[in-house]
C-alpha cells in the first residue's frame, strides 16, 4: 500500500470580487501518494492553479477558504499561520512556475537564488550553499556550471532559465514538487528535454509531483495517475492508462476527442463555454455542454461512481439504470485498446505502434 | 492537381534582415521561396525564433524586406506605390494574430473594431448598413449580434478571437494570415476555432497562411507544410507527408517531440536528437529546395539528393508496412 503524502479533502475556496462571491474550488478531493505524479488538467478557470496554489499558502488576498483540510504529515496545513507556511514552503513544499521568464529575479545572480533557500531553510553557510548550487546546476544539465552560477538570469534562454528554476525547487529535496505548466512557455523540443529532466531527478531525488497542465499529451507522459478538473470540481479521476483509454466522463470524453489525431478528418469541438463561478450551475457543470446529458444533470450533481479501486467518475451515465450511450468514435477506439491490453490480446509495444 | 492550380502567392528568395551593416546583424529570414495556392492552407511551422512569424509580417508588408520578392496575386507587394494601390492590396489580405488580448482595442466597441475595415475601404453606404454588416459578421463567427455594443474585455479568450476573425473577414479577403491564432487557447476552444477557420475556407475559399508551433494542430488544418529553422526553409511537402514521411532530419526531431496524447505511445518514445550542424553552409556549397518526390521539397546541396531520394523510397515503405500493421491492430 502506498503511502499517503498528502490528502485534500472537501477544498471549498471562494473569491470575493465587486460582482460577488466567485466559487472557484467546490468540494474538491484528492491524494498524492509518495513518489509518484498526480496530474490535474483542466482548462483556464478550472480551478487547477488555485487548488495548487492554496496547499502552498499563496492564495490571494482576497480568497477565502471555506472548508475542507489539506492534510500534510497529519497536520491540516490550511490552518497554519504565515510564519509556520514559511517553515514548509519551498523546504517539504515547492513550486515550478509557468513562465520562466517572470519566476527569477533579474538582478540576483542566479547562484544565489539557488542557494538562498538552502541558506534560509536549512541554514548551510553561504560558501557551502553556492558549492550545492553548482552541483545542482549540473544536475539540471547547465554546461559549465561552475562559472554560470555567477550570469544573471537575462544570459540565460527560456529551456535554460526553466532548467534553472527546477534547480531551486528541487534544492532542498522537497517532498511533494507542484509544477504549474512548467513547459507550456517553451517549444517542443525544449519541453521534451525538461519533461525527461523532470522525471529523471523525480527518481534521483524521489520527490511526489502534482503536475498542473492543459496539455494531454504532456500527461500521457508524465502521469502515473490523473485528475480531471472543470468548473471547480473533479469530474473523473484514476490511473493514467484508465483516463486515456478508459474515459467515462463525457467531458474527459470530450476533452481527447478535440485532439487532432493522425487520421482525424474533422476535429470534434466541445461547443459553448465555461460556466459562470458566480453563479455555478446546480448539477454537472458540465451539462450544458454535454451532448450526452441527461435531466438529472441539470439538477443535481452526480456522486463519485466506482469503475475500478484506483479510477471514479462523477457522471450518472454510470449510475444503475442509467441509458446505455454510444462514445464519441475516437472514445471506442481507446476503449477497444483497452480492452484488448487487459486481456492481453495485445502487448503495450502494440498499443505503442498503433499510436504511432 | 498543385500545378494546375493558380498561385495566389510567391515568395522568392526572400531575406529579411535586422540592424543591417551593425554587429549584431540579424538575418531572421534568409533566402525563402514557396508559393501559395488559392483556396488551400499553407501551415508554417518552427520553433521559436525560426523566422516564422517575420515571414508572415513580410508577407502582408509590415516590413520592408531586405531582398527577395512577394508577389501576391500578380503584383510585386513591394512595388505598391499609390495609396490606391496599396488600399487594394490590404482589403485582399488581412491577419488574425496571436494574442487575442493584445490585439483588439480595449477602448473601441467590438462593432467599431469589426467595422473599421468596413470605414477604411468605405464598403457601407449609411451607418444601417454598417450595423448589418458587423451583425452578419458576429453571426458568421459564432458569436451574438448583442455584442456588437460590448467591448473587448467581456469576452473570454476564443470569444476575443472569433472577434479578431470577424475583423479580418470584414473587408472580404481572399488571403489570411493567422498567426499562431490558437496557442493562447484552451483544448476544447482551439478545436472550435480551428474549425471555424476551415468552415469559413470553404463558404468564403479563403487561402490560408496557418503560422503554428503546435505540430499536430498544423497538420490536421494544413494541405501542405513547410518546416522552418534558423531563418530557412528546410522543408516543404503535403502536410500528411511531412507529418508521416519527414525527409529532413530537423523535422523528424521536431515530430519526435510532440507529445501524443497515449500513454502506451509516450512510454516508449525515443526522441530523436538533431544535430544543427547539418545545416551549417560555410562550406559555400549552394543549397536550395530540391524536388525529392512529387511536391515535397528539401533544403540540400545537389550532392545530396540520391541520399535524400533514397530515404524517401524507404520512409514510404516504413509508411505503408505501419499502415498495414495498424489495420492489422485495429481489426477484431
Amino acid at each position: 500500500m502506498a503511502e499517503r503524502i498528502l490528502d485534500v479533502q472537501n477544498l471549498k475556496i471562494d473569491f470575493h470580487t465587486y460582482a460577488g462571491e466567485v466559487k472557484a474550488i467546490r468540494d474538491v478531493s484528492f491524494h498524492l501518494d509518495r513518489g509518484e505524479t498526480l496530474a490535474i488538467v483542466g482548462e483556464s478557470g478550472s480551478g487547477k492553479s488555485v487548488t495548487t496554489k492554496s496547499l502552498m499558502g499563496l492564495l490571494a488576498n482576497n480568497a477565502k477558504v471555506k472548508g475542507g483540510r489539506v492534510m500534510f504529515h497529519g497536520d491540516d496545513i490550511l490552518q497554519y499561520s504565515e510564519k509556520k507556511m514559511q517553515t514548509i514552503r519551498g523546504k517539504d513544499i515547492a513550486m515550478i512556475f509557468q513562465d520562466p521568464m517572470t519566476s527569477l529575479d533579474p538582478t540576483m545572480k542566479i547562484g544565489r537564488q539557488i542557494a538562498e533557500p538552502l541558506m534560509k531553510h536549512k541554514h548551510v553557510d553561504k560558501k557551502k550553499a553556492l558549492e550545492q548550487a553548482v552541483e545542482m546546476l549540473r544536475l539540471v544539465g547547465i554546461v559549465n556550471p561552475e562559472e554560470r552560477v555567477n550570469d544573471y538570469p537575462h544570459q540565460f534562454s527560456g529551456g535554460q532559465r526553466q532548467r534553472i528554476v527546477i534547480a531551486i525547487a528541487l534544492i532542498c529535496y522537497p517532498e511533494i514538487l507542484i509544477a504549474d505548466e512548467p513547459t507550456t512557455a517553451l517549444d517542443v523540443t525544449i519541453q521534451a528535454q525538461i519533461l525527461d529532466l523532470m522525471k529523471e531527478l523525480q527518481q534521483k531525488i524521489e520527490t511526489s509531483i502534482i503536475f498542473i497542465t492543459h496539455d494531454l499529451g504532456v500527461v500521457a507522459g508524465m502521469a502515473d495517475r490523473v485528475a480531471v478538473m472543470y468548473a471547480g470540481e473533479i469530474l473523473e479521476y484514476g490511473t493514467v492508462d484508465e483516463i486515456f483509454y478508459n474515459p467515462q466522463h463525457p467531458y474527459t470524453w470530450g476533452l481527447l476527442n478535440s485532439m487532432p489525431t493522425l487520421d482525424s478528418k474533422h476535429l470534434e469541438s466541445i461547443p459553448g463555454t465555461p460556466p459562470d463561478l458566480l453563479d455555478p450551475p446546480k448539477g454537472d457543470p458540465f451539462a450544458p455542454r454535454n451532448p450526452y446529458a441527461m435531466k438529472i444533470d441539470t439538477e443535481k450533481k452526480a456522486p463519485f461512481f466506482k469503475v475500478s479501486e484506483t479510477h471514479y467518475a462523477s457522471t450518472w451515465l454510470l449510475a444503475p439504470g442509467a441509458p446505455k450511450v454510444t462514445p464519441p468514435a475516437e472514445i471506442q477506439r481507446r476503449q477497444k485498446i483497452y480492452a484488448k491490453l487487459k486481456s492481453g490480446e495485445l502487448s503495450r509495444t502494440d498499443v505503442a505502434n498503433l499510436a504511432e | 492537381m498543385p500545378e494546375q492550380k493558380k498561385k495566389l502567392l510567391q515568395v522568392k528568395h526572400l531575406k529579411q534582415y535586422f540592424n543591417v551593416g551593425k554587429p549584431d546583424e540579424l538575418h531572421a529570414v534568409d533566402d525563402m521561396t514557396f508559393d501559395i495556392y488559392e483556396g488551400e492552407t499553407f501551415g508554417l511551422v518552427g520553433e521559436s525564433g525560426s523566422g516564422k512569424t517575420t515571414t508572415g509580417r513580410a508577407i502582408i508588408h509590415l516590413y520592408e524586406p531586405t531582398d527577395g520578392e512577394i508577389i501576391f496575386n500578380g503584383k510585386d507587394v513591394s512595388q505598391l506605390k499609390s495609396r490606391k494601390e496599396r488600399l487594394e492590396f490590404t482589403r485582399e489580405m488581412q491577419m488574425i494574430f496571436q494574442d487575442p488580448y493584445a490585439s483588439l482595442n480595449p477602448r473601441m466597441t467590438v462593432r467599431d473594431i469589426i467595422a473599421e475595415g468596413i470605414d477604411i475601404h468605405h464598403l457601407a453606404k449609411n451607418e444601417q448598413e454598417r450595423n448589418d454588416r458587423v451583425a452578419e459578421l458576429l453571426d458568421t463567427v459564432g458569436l451574438n449580434k448583442d455584442h456588437a455594443s460590448r467591448y473587448p474585455h467581456e469576452f473570454s479568450g476564443g470569444q476575443r478571437q472569433r472577434i479578431g476573425i470577424a475583423r479580418a473577414l470584414a473587408v472580404d479577403p481572399k488571403f489570411i494570415i493567422a498567426d499562431e491564432p490558437i496557442s493562447a487557447l484552451d483544448v476544447s476552444i482551439q478545436a472550435q476555432v480551428v474549425n471555424l477557420l476551415k468552415d469559413l475556407q470553404e463558404k468564403h475559399g479563403l487561402t490560408y497562411l496557418f503560422i503554428a508551433h503546435d505540430l499536430s494542430m498544423v497538420k490536421y488544418i494544413s494541405d501542405r507544410i513547410g518546416v522552418m529553422h534558423y531563418g530557412k526553409l528546410l522543408e516543404v511537402g503535403p502536410a500528411d507527408e511531412v507529418y508521416t514521411q519527414p525527409l529532413h532530419d530537423y523535422t523528424a526531431s521536431l515530430i519526435s517531440a510532440v507529445p501524443v496524447p497515449d500513454p502506451e505511445f509516450e512510454r516508449n518514445r525515443r526522441q530523436i536528437p538533431y544535430d544543427a550542424a547539418a545545416e551549417d553552409e560555410s562550406d559555400g556549397v549552394p543549397r536550395k529546395l530540391h524536388e525529392i518526390t512529387p511536391g515535397h521539397f528539401v533544403r540540400c546541396t545537389e550532392a545530396e539528393v540520391p541520399m535524400y531520394k533514397e530515404r524517401a523510397a524507404e520512409n514510404a515503405k516504413k509508411a505503408q508496412a505501419q499502415a498495414a500493421e495498424r489495420a492489422e491492430l485495429i481489426e477484431d
